[in-house]
């Protein structure tokens, strides 16, 4: 204590110098809390949205499925019984939410005069509700409040449904070849439009499942995947853990495995970005650990030139080499100290700031804009000034170590 | 009992392909209480003989003592413990920390070096500023004084934690005659009052005069041996 009273003293001796470093510091800790805070709002708002209104957390598919999920392969699906057994252990995971089971193919639409290819999921409206409880609000001219669509609709890709003039309440006919290769047609009335969404299944039409078997003709439902939404996000790895493992005993006919699980993370391109703001964040601190370093070297290098006669009186009236190197130290330590604590403090308050002002961003093909919710957590922080209050210690070590391995009789001849 | 000998002590400075011998075969001892006095003019190893005390410096050859302890070869930790327990330092400068006051500047030895609670301190501290006459500046920095005020807290601060020896280099070089007889009178009386031995350098007549005993150097050799104050000082 005795140690950082004389420390803060001794800052405050070049008042001005201490001033513009511990700003510099102080800045560079603002920096970081606002970045940090902006890219995990940005990260967790896009993330809910590819979650919650598309992918849900986790998917489940039969074992290869997703090496050729492009071409929506209807001879890969989850037969009735495994997609049984598997509701059945999902049912009973605590730390699943919900589940949805659908079945994605390819059709060709008509209006009638015009005729187009489109992706569907054939879906529970409920249960898909449940599993990607954002895609209600993704979806423009509902025709219903109580459900996404009910049997014999369809909700239609909305750059698709504009191309083709159509609207909601329109017949239209849906074509598909089931996995034997024969051809079916049904009609059916358009419930709504469904905006376009960055990554796969994005640009998916959606119908009732019933609908979807009934159209591709299966003498019993198959699944093409189970979308499984886990009461807490960050336990999404841990189920995917727990359900793979839980799923690796189940083997087909081959005795190869049944099925296979994949987290949004795997699942979407989205994950690529989020990686990218990791490593932006990254580096944000990596320019901040080298504006501490230099700030307080420098300082730390010019008080110690400043003062050497001083150390010379210090060290002659007995001042040991190891308390003359933990006087300079406390000097770079409380010099990081104050500054981080100050660029926390300011930090967090231009985060509330933003948090009343409201940040909208942009993102997706639609112009989707979200507003972020900019925040940090205490960790979060306290990692933050822990960085600087570390460095600020190691930046001294060097001009201490130089005080302290001062000849007392050479420094009080210093001028 | 002397609290000082030094024993066929040398000092040579390397300087370059030159070697500078700033004391040769110098011996002599200083009784402990003495007000002594090295005198000689500038260069005569006033200043290297106070270094060599003070454990500032190791002498080439030749054994030191001090307080009893033979202090040639200290390493610097010990050498740095040895100063802070037995010796008290003066300068020319005065060299008092800007940033403290008075009373922290007498505080700091005491704080920092011995790491006494402050129950302890405190008396200490307020006993030596009362003794050279500085109390009532206590709360005033260093910049806020004379001279002569200067060195009384310097004074103060090499005494508050009673050594058994104070060394002052030239202790009255920057102070105008006046000054500069009052603060050797101080001194003085702090010997009479503390029992503290004084050692002081000075190329000064009005102030060798004050010594009880002197030891003259020229040319790093000792020319008297333990004497008293010059003619040329008294008259």
């Amino acid at each position: 204590m005795k140690i950082l009273r004389l420390a803060f003293k001794n800052l405050l001796r070049y008042k001005r110098r201490t001033l513009l470093t511990g700003l510099l510091i102080g800045v560079g800790v603002v920096a970081v809390i606002v970045f940090v805070g902006l890219s995990d709002a940005f990260k967790g708002a896009i993330t809910g949205q590819i979650t919650d209104s598309m992918l849900s957390h986790l998917q489940v598919h039969r074992k290869g499925y997703t090496a050729s999920i492009d071409n929506l392969p209807l001879d890969r699906m989850l037969p009735a019984k495994a997609y049984a057994k598997l509701a059945d252990m999902l049912a009973g995971d605590p730390a699943v939410e919900a589940f949805s089971p659908r079945i994605k193919f390819g059709a060709m639409l008509s209006n009638y005069a015009q005729t187009t290819n489109v992706r569907l999921n054939g879906v529970d409206p409920a249960r898909e509700q449940a599993a990607a409880p954002l895609l209600a609000s993704r979806i423009k001219d509902r025709t219903r409040d109580d459900a996404i669509l009910a049997p014999g609709e369809v909700v239609l890709p909305e750059i698709l449904a504009k191309g083709m003039d159509l609207k909601a309440g329109d017949t239209v006919v849906l074509v598909a070849n089931n996995k034997d290769g024969s051809v079916n047609g049904m009609t059916f009335v358009v419930a709504g439009m469904v905006e376009s969404l960055m990554g796969p299944g994005g640009r998916d039409g959606y119908m009732h499942i019933d609908d979807a078997a009934a159209l591709l003709r299966m003498a019993e439902t198959e699944i093409s995947e189970v979308a499984v939404r886990v009461k807490h996000s960050e336990d999404v790895d841990a189920v995917a853990g727990r359900l793979q493992e839980t799923l690796a005993p189940m083997k087909n006919q081959a005795g190869q495995p049944m099925f296979e699980v994949h987290t949004w993370k795997q699942l979407s391109p989205f994950f690529n970005v989020v990686r990218m703001i990791d490593l932006m964040t990254l580096g944000v601190q990596t320019i901040l650990i080298a504006v501490v370093l230099i700030s307080v070297l420098n300082v730390m290098m010019m008080s110690v030139y400043e003062r050497v006669r001083e150390i010379g009186t210090l060290a002659a009236m007995g001042t040991t080499p190891g308390r003359i190197m933990g006087l300079f130290v406390a000097e770079g330590f409380s010099l990081g100290l104050v500054s981080a604590l100050s660029g926390a403090i300011v930090g967090i308050g231009i985060l509330w700031v933003l948090n009343l002002s409201g940040v909208e961003v942009a993102f997706g093909g639609a112009g989707q804009v979200f507003t972020l919710e900019p925040a940090v957590s205490l960790g979060q922080v306290a990692s933050a000034a822990l960085i600087v209050v570390g460095i600020s210690v190691l930046a001294s070590l060097q001009p201490a170590a130089k005080a302290a391995r001062l000849v007392p009789v050479d420094a009080l001849r210093h001028i | 009992m002397d609290i000082v000998t030094f024993d066929n002590v040398s000092k040579i400075y390397q300087m370059g392909q030159v070697a500078v011998a700033a004391l040769q075969e110098v011996t002599f001892a200083i009784p402990k209480g003495a007000f002594t006095a090295l005198i000689g003019p500038s260069g005569s190893g006033k200043t290297t003989a106070l270094n060599l005390i003070g454990c500032l410096d190791s002498p080439t050859r030749g054994e030191v003592t001090v307080a009893g302890q033979a202090v040639s070869r200290l390493d610097r930790r010990s050498g740095a413990e040895f100063r802070g327990r037995h010796l008290g330092f003066v300068f020319q400068d005065f060299n008092l920390l800007p940033v403290l006051t008075v009373y922290e500047n007498v505080e700091y030895p005491l704080l920092m070096i011995r790491d006494q609670p402050k129950a302890q301190r405190r008396p200490a501290v307020e006993r030596v500023l009362a003794a050279v006459g500085m109390a009532d500046q206590a709360q005033k920095y260093p910049a806020q004084l004379s001279g002569g005020q200067k060195q009384r807290v310097a004074v103060a601060r090499a005494l508050v934690g009673t050594p058994d020896l104070v060394l002052a280099d030239e202790p009255t070089a920057n102070l105008d005659s006046h000054t500069a007889f009052l603060v050797i009178e101080l001194m003085k009386q702090m010997r009479d009052a503390f029992g503290t031995t004084f050692v002081f350098s000075t190329h000064d007549p009005r102030i060798m005069e004050h010594a009880e005993l002197t030891f003259r150097m020229e040319d790093g050799r000792l020319t008297n041996n333990g004497a008293a104050p010059p003619e040329e000082a008294i008259r």
